[in-house]
């Protein structure tokens, strides 16, 4: 099977590889590249566990073929927190209002969230469930979630 | 789920694409957003040959404005974009029912010629495209032809579309003068296909008359369907709730819900009359 | 109690790693050389396999193996019994487990047939296409009340009939009861089938390390030292020689505590073969039908009241769909047996049931397990008692719960952990009246609904309660060490799945170590951490693992205070231990720390005091007499659009009573997840079957899981009973919140929808707009 060169730019770093055109882009960052934090869940675009942002835009990586990346940015959950060690805001407030459980979920919704907040610096409850409407969790009930996201909101408001 | 081999083509242009689909045949697909197709792939319900990726082709997501007020969008603009273009704006019931189609993740990669050439009847945007009286511009290898989007859609997933044929652009006429419009649905959950939705248009004179009325359902069959009894009788009456009333009994009757896991025909059935009614009443407020 | 960690909101201690993407789940394990399995399922419900053929799928190039029943010569062979059933007097109970893989028939859809071994699962997914099998097609049993009929197709044809198992249990003298009532009430009540559809689906990762002679292996199980165990039995190894490792795990809700999956039997089998690690991750489409269900149960339901609403007595019975296998045995209906008796005073109950074979996927316990059939039964009950005997819904429960002074209170039937199902502490009434005055259930009904009635919406509210059998034995352990470092580990043998048990086990070792919980480093499910115990399942995780982990921890407290009374030549009683350190009460500069402690405590040179052990360490094992019952009440406001036939749910309140509180944020959290999945149960989930047997929504298109706009924002009150029979007072409190949410929806909706009035009561769940619909028009 032909396989075609690829370069993406994952969380700042240009990756190189050469790929089947049907590895799903989601296949690619977990196994070619060793990103496990993005996660798949469904495989048919309606969880929302493997959302990352594509060029700034939240997308499914399980409904994008890894040759359709070539040439664009990516941004996945690993590149969210500033350093190693420490948590960028949006993730603090996730720990601090109990924003997960099983944590599956979890990469996905950040990565939606984190362009949310980005166009909605100041959301309403009912924006942010709006927001989240995409992105299943089946451990929390979203309260806590959407305590998270308005909490890391307010934060963010007050840092700038 | 991982989706069966295929040979992948990236055309620059649209010349290109539509000469890799003449040279392929029904052996290939289209890639547009790709919403609908992979997951297809990925359940190896669709296993195409090829694929002809229209993601690179310049030009092929345009949303302009003509002299004549008609609003020309490109079959690859992105339903994000469409839903948030100024111009596309002049059309707000295509932000309305786009705020409907699945979640932001999907429309931020979906796109509206894909969305519309998919075909399913449960879809928005092709009752949408029936309301607002829209022509879809087909092209091939062999040249260009353009069709109403009522004679567009023949059966579930089923097109006009030949082999070699992309639809490349979609024309939406200037609203009649005293329009106004709206979309409704109801869903399970949010961003579900409907179980059954409307898209209205009707206008109003000075006098507060209603010129001309549309509605178009979808869920309601095995195609988006207009409702032209529903919509001839409002004509000529002032959209009094009686008028309505008897428009959404019409409505009622001309859909031909097929049923659902979701849905019962009869209580979809009931249900074209309620949307047909609410919609009815918000697009003749916004006509005002 | 006055506690230092116990019942404060800390934040989780596993957050950090799950947050940035440094978790490890099973699909992450990457291996040099791995290979990928992937399964051929059935697309029949139940069919005769008349030939394979995978001549051409071996020969596809990236194809390791391609195994069939046949090539699985000895290896093949049922799975075991996991759960035998309690002895109970009288009782059929007919075992028939599943297998690795099916010979000569399929008995549900999705039941694996052959195993593909590929370079890549894409390559093992091509492989599938290339084996073709020849299928005869047999008659399908899908409806449970056919399905016991004489005539009805079997399962499995070596058996006189369909039923699994019969079981008839009593408490006092139903008939005399009913023969003095003033009312007797009769119903019959539908509970469909539904999925736990967690986010992470099902996934096995086997390596065997021939160098090591060890076998490795990563499973998203509930209950890995039990995994352990069969595996060793099962391939003929030592238990030293096998490690099973249940990593973090994205959600697990029961179906992930089944054992064996055939998965797990074939690709730890296939990896010694082949002597390469083997992975497999199961996709969500399998998962629809590879991965147990729960739920489905048809009640005929009896209630006797006397002239002022007392209950003299209840009678159930009730056929319960097992599927095609029960290696579960009568977990989930006896849980539906025993919780249906609630937290009323009730004298006379008799209840008989029988487990039915169906062609459908396995049946066992999902969060809830059964319970929330039991609770829809009497609660629906109790709302229709109410009407008839004329009291408000409110004041007949009141009158029937089971008063303080009563507890324990025995309910003498047979509970799933083999003891008579006893509750070991309560206090009902102070819950019944949290719920009402959060709720504004006066205001509600003197002010509210009527004006909202004059104005033509339909507000309707919903109150009922629930117990729920928790924190049930055999056992749990833990081991705590100090480390030289003076921070601490704990390791017990159960898995987690999002249950805080980073965070709350690590509270309950700080509080008797004087230490930070940040400095407690839990492990869960490494059975080479700790290898004793059961899983994690029945709401006992914080229960029985938190006992054992608190038995522990208090054991290395006195080695601690031991070691350092003889260092400071003192008395015991004389020090303090606090922030990380021993000092003498009163002269804080004379301290020693925890960690300087530990190497006095492991000397390298010197002599150790005979009979006594090196280090600070200490493993306590807990297993209680029997469960701890909690209880709990959830009333909620909807309105509904009379026309759609939608809810919007506009106050949820939840009041719960699980004992001593460990950590009220993570409670909060699964009491909130709770009752998520309960509207997704009791509105949104129903698998939707055709009569050949074939599921029509396998996905998660299909499959509603509720939205965060379909999960209303709720408010957790909590009352606290502390259990006697462990020594932290805790009871569990994982389904609680799942329990009562149907019972809830289904009165609720008649209130707002004014039904009764019209003669029309809701007695099936789960409920859909469309259905909704139906059965406001008198299409019940």
């Amino acid at each position: 099977m032909s396989r075609i060169p690829v370069t993406v730019t994952v969380n700042g770093v240009a990756h190189r590889r050469e790929v089947e055109p049907r590895l799903l882009l989601s296949d690619f960052l977990r196994h070619e590249l060793g990103l496990t934090g993005t996660h798949v869940g469904c495989e048919h675009g309606v969880c929302g566990a493997c959302t990352i942002r594509l060029d700034g835009a939240p997308v499914r990586s399980c409904l994008i073929f890894a040759v359709q990346a070539d040439g664009h940015a990516i941004a996945t959950v690993e590149g969210l927190a500033p350093t190693r060690g420490t948590l960028s805001v949006l993730q603090q407030a996730f720990q601090d209002a109990h924003g997960l459980q099983c944590g599956y979920c979890t990469p996905g919704i950040l990565m939606t969230v984190s362009a949310f907040l980005e166009e909605t610096p100041d959301p309403s409850e009912e924006e942010v469930r709006h927001a989240l409407s995409g992105n299943l969790c089946r451990c929390t009930g979203y309260q806590h979630i959407v305590d998270a996201v308005l909490l890391a909101a307010r934060r963010l408001r007050e840092a700038r | 789920m991982k989706p069966a081999p295929f040979d992948w083509h990236t055309p620059g242009s649209i010349e290109e694409a539509l000469a890799l689909k003449a040279r392929f045949g029904e052996e290939a697909r289209f890639l547009a957003g790709g919403q609908s197709l992979v997951p297809a792939m990925n359940f190896r319900v669709a296993q195409p040959a090829v694929l002809v990726d229209l993601n690179r082709v310049v030009g092929l997501d345009a949303i302009l404005a003509e002299a004549d007020g008609t609003l020309s969008i490109g079959a690859m603009a992105r339903n994000a974009r469409v839903e948030r273009d100024a111009t596309a704006g002049n059309h707000p019931i295509l932000a309305e029912a786009l705020h409907e189609v699945a979640h932001p993740q999907i429309r931020n990669r979906g796109t509206l010629g894909g969305n519309l050439s998919h075909a399913d009847p449960a879809s928005e945007m092709p009752a949408v495209m029936l309301a607002l009286d829209a022509r879809f511009v087909l092209r091939s290898a062999r040249g260009a032809r353009d069709m109403p989007a009522a004679s567009f859609f023949l059966a579930p997933l089923t097109t006009a579309l030949e082999p070699d044929e992309m639809l490349a652009e979609i024309r939406i006429p200037a609203l009649p003068r005293g329009a106004g419009t709206a979309f409704l649905e109801v869903a399970r959950r949010r961003g579900d296909y409907a179980m059954m939705g409307v898209a209205a248009m009707v206008a109003r004179d000075a006098d507060g008359v209603c010129t001309a009325a549309r509605l178009a359902f979808c869920s309601a069959g095995p195609t988006p369907m207009l409702a032209p009894r529903a919509s001839a009788a409002l004509v000529g009456t002032r959209l009094t709730e009686a008028d309505i009333a008897a428009a959404a009994d019409l409505a009622r009757q001309e859909v031909e819900p097929m049923g659902s896991v979701q849905a019962s025909p009869a209580y979809q059935r009931h249900l074209a009359g309620v949307v047909a009614a609410r919609a009815l009443r918000l697009a003749w407020e916004r006509a005002a | 109690m006055e506690t230092r960690h116990i019942g404060r909101p800390l934040t989780r201690n596993e957050d950090p790693r799950l947050l940035t993407g440094r978790a490890l789940f099973v699909d992450d394990v990457e291996l040099p050389g791995m290979l990928h399995a992937a399964f051929l399922r059935s697309p029949h419900a139940h069919a005769e396999i008349r030939a394979v053929d995978t001549a051409a799928a071996k020969a596809r190039a990236g194809v390791l193996a391609v195994i069939t029943a046949d090539d699985l010569g000895e290896y093949w062979k049922p799975g075991p019994l996991l759960v035998p059933p309690p002895p109970i007097a009288g009782m059929t109970f007919r075992q028939r487990c599943q297998v690795p893989l099916a010979k000569g028939v399929v008995r549900h859809l999705g039941e694996p047939i052959v195993m593909v071994v590929a370079e890549s699962r894409y390559v093992a997914e091509d492989a599938l296409g290339d084996i073709v099998v020849d299928y005869a097609p047999l008659p399908v049993v899908g409806d449970l009340e056919a399905a016991v009929a004489p005539a009805s197709p079997r399962v499995h044809p070596d058996l006189p009939d369909n039923i699994a198992a019969e079981v008839v249990q009593r408490k006092g003298d139903y008939a005399a009861a009913r023969a003095r009532a003033a009312h007797v009430i009769r119903r019959r009540f539908l509970y469909d089938r539904g999925a736990s559809i967690p986010m992470e689906t099902r996934g096995i990762v086997a390596a065997w390390d021939g160098k090591a002679d060890r076998l490795t292996v990563w499973d998203t199980t509930q209950a890995p030292v039990v995994i352990r165990n069969g595996l060793a039995a099962m391939l003929g190894l030592s238990e030293r020689q096998v490690r099973v490792i249940a990593p973090f795990i994205g959600g697990g809700f029961g179906p992930k505590m089944m054992m064996f999956y055939p998965e797990e039997v074939l690709v730890p089998w296939i990896a010694l073969r082949l002597e390469r690690p083997v992975k497999w991750i199961e996709d969500r489409l399998e998962h629809f039908t590879a991965t147990t269900h729960e739920r489905g149960q048809i009640h005929e339901a009896e209630i006797a009241l006397d002239a002022e609403g007392r209950v003299l007595g209840v009678r159930d019975e009730f056929l319960m769909d097992t599927g095609a296998y029960n290696p579960y045995g009568l977990t989930v209906p006896l849980n539906s047996q025993c919780t249906l008796l609630n937290c009323y005073d009730i004298a006379a109950y008799e209840s008989r049931f029988r487990a039915v074979y169906t062609n459908r996927t396995l049946v066992t316990p999902y969060r809830g397990a059964g319970r929330q059939h039991g609770v829809f039964v009497m609660e629906r009950l109790m709302d229709a008692a109410a009407r008839v005997v004329g009291l408000d819904r409110i004041e007949i429960r009141r009158r029937n719960l089971i008063p303080p002074d009563r507890f324990p209170y025995r309910n003498e039937i047979i509970f799933q952990d083999f003891a008579p199902l006893t509750y070991d502490s309560g206090n009902y009434a102070p819950i019944l009246g949290k719920a009402l005055d959060a709720i504004g259930y006066d205001r509600f009904v003197a002010e509210e609904q009527p004006k909202a009635r004059a104005e033509g919406r339909h507000l309707g509210l919903g109150l009922v309660m629930y117990v729920e059998g928790t924190g049930i034995g055999p056992y749990e352990g833990a081991k705590v060490r100090v480390q030289s470092s003076g921070k601490v580990t704990l390791a017990t043998g159960i898995g987690t799945q999002g249950q805080g048990h980073f965070t709350a086990f690590a509270q309950v070792v700080a509080e008797q170590l004087g230490v930070d919980p940040r400095d407690v480093e839990v492990t869960t499910g490494d059975t080479d951490q700790f290898d004793w115990g059961v899983g994690t399942f029945a709401s006992r995780g914080a229960v029985v693992a938190g006992a054992a982990t608190h038995g522990a921890a208090t054991a290395v407290r006195a080695k601690i205070l031991k070691a350092a009374a003889e260092h400071f030549e003192c008395a015991e009683a004389d020090l303090v231990l606090e922030e990380g350190k021993v000092s003498i009460a009163g002269v804080p500069e004379r301290h020693i720390t925890l960690g300087a402690l530990a190497q006095l405590a492991n000397p390298l040179r010197g002599a150790v005091k005979p009979g006594t052990e090196p280090g600070l360490e200490a493993t306590s094992y807990f297993g209680p007499e029997m469960g701890a019952t909690a209880a709990g009440a959830h009333a909620m406001v909807i309105e509904l659009d009379a026309e759609t036939m939608r809810p919007t749910i506009l106050r949820y309140v939840v009041v719960h009573d699980c004992g001593t509180v460990l950590n009220p944020l993570i409670l909060a959290g699964q009491v909130q997840g709770g009752v998520a999945q309960g509207i997704g149960n009791a509105f949104f989930e129903q698998l939707a079957w055709t009569e050949d047997g074939q599921l029509l929504n396998a996905s998660l298109a299909d499959y509603l899981i509720p939205t965060a706009l379909d999960v209303p924002r709720m408010e957790v009150l909590h009352t606290e009973t502390p259990s006697p029979l462990n020594p932290l007072g805790t009871k569990g409190a994982g389904e609680g919140g799942a329990i009562p949410v149907g019972a809830l929806f289904a009165q609720a909706i008649e209130d707002a929808l004014d039904l009764p009035a019209r003669g029309i009561e809701v007695t099936e769940i789960p409920l859909s707009p469309s259905r909704l619909w139906e059965i406001a028009h008198g299409d019940g």
